[in-house]
């Protein structure tokens, strides 16, 4: 299906980076934490340093493929009143001073409950490019990914270190935008001293597809972004960025919040292009 | 040799689906796990080895079966000439029907080569069953349970580490099986290669909620065959409380094509419907994705899933098995709801004229029994299931009730 229809704005700037011998750097952000605006200033400052694409969380209050990191980040944004409409302001926002995709990263169930046809439509028309939902595997995924298809929006599908070679090669041929591959067998911001299996995974799925592969889950120090960006097509960062900012305290203000993640967006940037 | 699993009525579709309700909204990495589970449950449904290994643990180390007992000064209190018969899980060893399912996914590990478990647990029963399980068995055992069910049910706390069993105390959310149950399956997706998961309810992502209404259909099939026994015919009515709902499915699964027999349902109300403090996900709650299954949900309109409440940690959980979701959509069972003040006087009723201190889960079927037998036609034979005894809840009942025993 999709070798046949146009790559859209996501898998189309994700391949320009690879086309340019570059990798991609995709940072998350939880939208909302712990407030709108500071959100969305963290979310300028990482495109501003260099970030390809950004991921951004829409919060969920039961995320099963969350570590404490992103949970937390979540249950800020819930209890500060994040509403989905909030997710919309927030990418009509960024849509219209970013040029870098946008791709939605929430849970089934906020989906599901304003119609999975009314959602996407509401997030393309806001300016999202992508979607990405820990909790779809590939079974589950076939109406949401119908319904992306018809308004432009690539739903993002994963691999992990568990999946079999049937499921990747599954994945791979229902799969646009890119391909998640989950760096260990783990819920996101894992404490995995090593990336052992990332070079099996994303070999396996490579023998699958040309999509870009971007690696994820546990990224969190210079080193690994660089040891997984070398056998992938790019890193996936949350928890590290979420976790340092939220370091800063409840009494730092939005501008160097924001300027913290610009910074390790951009230390990251360098170290994936060897600078 | 009798089969120890089966239920008389059909599973779910290939999606692991119950009309439109179950699934498996999970992460990828465990769906290959799934996978392996279920087929290692069908395979082991089709072993008669299987059978005999779990016949053989229900009758010599559960004490199944267990007794149906004609609560005839209980039936004297209750409308339309009710005939009431108490299915007595709370007789099986570990106080409670939770055991039925833990050793039969015991079973399920070592024949998966599997040497570790992990559980969630609410009142602590699964909990405790599955510490059980994993003593009796050898296996390593980790058990998530929320802060305030800790403090509420610290009797079985105390149970599952003398059993050997590290209990992980979960700080999220409102501390209660919800998120028990998540930070259960975030172990899982980290440890899947290792570990089984012994999911304590009929809830969660395929095939759990079959797999579990199999191991706990024996409740239905004894209580089936002693009540035909008893009376000679079927009962008009059975009755069981509902969290997630594994000892109702139990108990339906084998009356289920017996068109005759109407399935009464009992959730928390907590402290009333009305006030929006309660567990009733059937009656109040819409379809949503919550733990995996596609399933009745309390959420708000975006989606976001409410806190529960009832005064019984076992129940205290906002959602449901996908089944009890399909039959309440189809009619064949109703689901009604008991407040914590009802649930209390259930409990007091039970004990006053049977000698039976129920668990306060159990004490809500006993407690929605006006309501249910004033709508059965005169002298109704009423299946009811005890789902657990009530030892694990003195602490808590005494603090509410008193000294005295009254409220």
């Amino acid at each position: 299906m999709n070798a046949t229809t146009q790559p859209r704005r996501l898998g189309a700037a994700l391949e320009a980076v690879r086309h340019r011998g570059s990798k991609a750097l995709v940072p998350y952000v939880m939208l909302g934490d712990p407030d709108l605006q500071t959100s969305l200033a963290v979310a300028r400052a990482m495109a501003a340093a260099g970030a390809d694409a950004l991921e951004l969380g829409l919060p969920f209050s039961d995320p099963l493929a969350d570590g404490p990191v992103i949970q937390a980040a979540g249950q800020r944004a819930l209890r500060g009143g994040f509403r989905v409409a909030d997710a919309l302001t927030a990418l009509r926002d960024l849509r219209g001073s970013l040029s870098c995709p946008l791709a939605l990263m929430t849970y089934v169930n906020p989906v599901l409950q304003h119609g999975y046809g009314a959602f996407v439509a509401d997030a393309a028309a806001a300016g999202a490019d992508g979607l990405i939902v820990p909790d779809l595997p590939l079974e589950e995924s076939g109406s949401l990914g119908d319904a992306c298809r018809a308004v432009g929006m690539d739903l993002v599908l994963f691999v992990a270190p568990t999946s079999t070679d049937p499921r990747i090669a599954a994945v791979a041929r229902a799969a646009s935008g890119f391909i998640y591959c989950v760096s260990v067998a783990g819920v996101t911001g894992a404490r995995s001293d090593t990336l052992d299996r990332v070079p099996a995974t994303v070999g396996r799925v490579r023998a699958h597809t040309d999509l870009p592969l971007l690696v994820g889950f546990g990224i969190n120090s210079f080193e690994k972004a660089a040891r997984a960006a070398a056998v992938a097509d790019g890193v996936i960062v949350a928890s590290w960025i979420v976790q340092a900012v939220a370091d800063l305290g409840a009494q730092v203000a939005p501008e160097e919040r924001a300027a913290l993640a610009g910074r390790m967006v951009g230390a990251i940037r360098a170290g994936l292009d060897g600078r | 040799m009798a089969a120890t699993t089966g239920s008389r009525t059909g599973g779910p579709d290939a999606l692991g689906r119950f009309g439109s309700y179950g699934g498996q909204y999970v992460p990828e990495t465990v769906m290959p796990a799934l996978r392996e589970l279920e087929d290692a449950f069908a395979a082991a449904l089709a072993d008669p080895a299987f059978h005999g290994e779990l016949n053989g643990l229900l009758r010599d180390y559960v004490g199944r079966p267990t007794p149906l007992w004609h609560a005839s000064r209980l039936s004297s209190r209750l409308p339309q000439g009710v005939r009431v018969y108490l299915k007595r899980e709370d007789l099986c060893h570990t106080g409670a029907h939770k055991i039925n399912n833990a050793l039969g996914q015991a079973l399920l590990c070592r024949r998966m080569g599997k040497t570790r478990v992990i559980a969630e647990t609410g009142a602590g029963q699964h909990g405790v069953a599955t510490a059980t399980a994993a003593a009796l068995f050898g296996l390593s055992c980790r058990v998530y349970m929320g802060r305030q069910d800790m403090e509420r049910q610290a009797l079985n706390v105390f149970r599952m580490r003398l059993l050997g069993t590290e209990v992980v105390q979960v700080d999220a959310g409102t501390a209660t099986l919800k998120d028990a149950l998540g930070e259960a399956i975030r172990d899982w997706v980290a440890s899947v290669e290792t570990t089984h998961y012994i999911l304590g309810t009929a809830a969660g992502m395929h095939p759990y909620p079959w797999m579990v209404r199999e191991l706990q259909a024996v409740i239905g099939r004894e209580a089936r065959a002693q009540v035909l026994e008893a009376e000679r015919r079927l009962p008009e009515a059975a009755v069981a409380c509902v969290g997630g709902g594994s000892n109702a499915i139990g108990l339906f699964a084998p009356f289920i094509p017996d068109a005759g027999v109407r399935l009464f349902g009992v959730e928390a109300a907590g402290h009333g419907l009305h006030t929006g403090m309660h567990a009733a996900s059937l009656t109040a709650g819409r379809p949503g994705v919550l733990h995996g299954s596609l399933s009745y949900v309390l959420q708000d309109a975006d989606g976001q899933v409410l806190n529960a409440h009832s005064i019984s940690a076992g129940l205290d959980y906002p959602g449901v098995g996908p089944e009890h979701s399909a039959l309440k959509d189809t009619g064949r069972a109703t689901y009604l709801a008991c407040t914590d003040a009802q649930a209390l006087e259930g409990m007091r009723l039970l004990a006053e004229t049977e000698g039976i201190i129920p668990a306060l889960e159990s004490a809500h079927a006993v407690g929605a029994l006006p309501e249910i037998c004033a709508g059965l036609p005169e002298g109704a034979v009423v299946v009811v299931c005890v789902s657990g005894r009530g030892d694990k809840d003195m602490p808590q009942v005494a603090r509410i009730m008193g000294g005295g025993g009254k409220p």
